[in-house]
């Protein structure tokens, strides 16, 4: 999977870094401003009622 | 089949890493809501005292606004939370919320508090240090009520007769004001409940 998207970027292996780990970057960005926010009322840990 | 089994291998340690940052998400990426709630809750409230110095009346809460502010000097001498009203998942997120229907504070009766114990802030974080004779303090529109710590217990999340207006006893009539904090216990696990009883000790109108 990894080395699919590796397989897959233009450029030598600085650009290809650069731009792997942007995409990195995004991704948990996405999850931690997106998708946890929106997730973690629906699970039931901490809940004192 | 090599190739199969590395993908598979590699879904896992994906899925692991993003399991491990959910976790690290609810302990600390959940506060930073809640504070952004609580600043703006305290400032209006401040506000609010300030402004209607003495002319309020009892039961007038505005939907979306602090019931009160909470502090317990036991905790530091910033410890300060906005109450909301409501006990659902979306009251919590911004801070201890007043379970509806319980006494209001200052009122006879069962002033019943939650609060999440590890995420979201963490306001009831350590509620389980309290001891008996410790100051619970709420401060409301009207007046700066004290209540004393008198007794903590850890019960099922069944047992609802703790929040009861006379705790332990749900068919009795109440004769005192009582505030009644509860929030998760053991951390990290709902599968019981932290409680800590007060009695009303002290009321300070404001002028």
């Amino acid at each position: 999977m990894y080395g699919f998207i590796w397989r897959r970027l233009p450029g030598g292996t600085a650009a290809r870094l650069v731009v792997f780990l942007l995409l990195i970057g995004i991704a948990a960005g996405l999850l931690w401003y997106v998708v946890f926010p929106w997730l973690a009322p629906r699970v039931p840990v901490d809940q004192p009622w | 089949m090599r190739a199969a089994l590395r993908v598979v291998c590699e879904i896992g340690v994906t899925a692991g890493v993003v399991l491990l940052m959910f976790c690290a998400y609810l302990l600390w990426g959940t506060g930073s809501y809640t504070e952004r709630h609580q600043r703006v809750l305290q400032q209006q409230f401040e506000q609010e005292i300030h402004e209607k110095n003495g002319k309020r009346s009892l039961g007038r809460i505005r939907l979306g606004s602090a019931l009160a502010l909470l502090r317990i000097p036991r905790l530091g001498p910033d410890y300060t939370f906005a109450i909301v009203e409501g006990v659902d998942a979306e009251a919590l997120r911004e801070g201890p919320g007043h379970y509806p229907g319980t006494a209001l504070p200052g009122q006879t009766g069962n002033f019943v508090v939650s609060g999440h114990r590890t995420t979201y802030l963490a306001p009831f974080n350590r509620i389980g240090e309290l001891r008996r004779g410790d100051d619970i303090v709420v401060d409301t529109h009207e007046a700066r009520y004290t209540y004393r710590v008198t007794r903590k217990e850890v019960v099922l999340p069944t047992r609802l007769d703790v929040i009861a207006p006379v705790p332990g006893h749900p068919s009795e009539p109440p004769s005192k004001a009582l505030i009644t904090l509860t929030t998760c216990n053991p951390m990290y696990s709902a599968s019981e409940r932290l409680i800590v009883h007060g009695v009303l000790a002290d009321r300070e109108r404001r002028t």
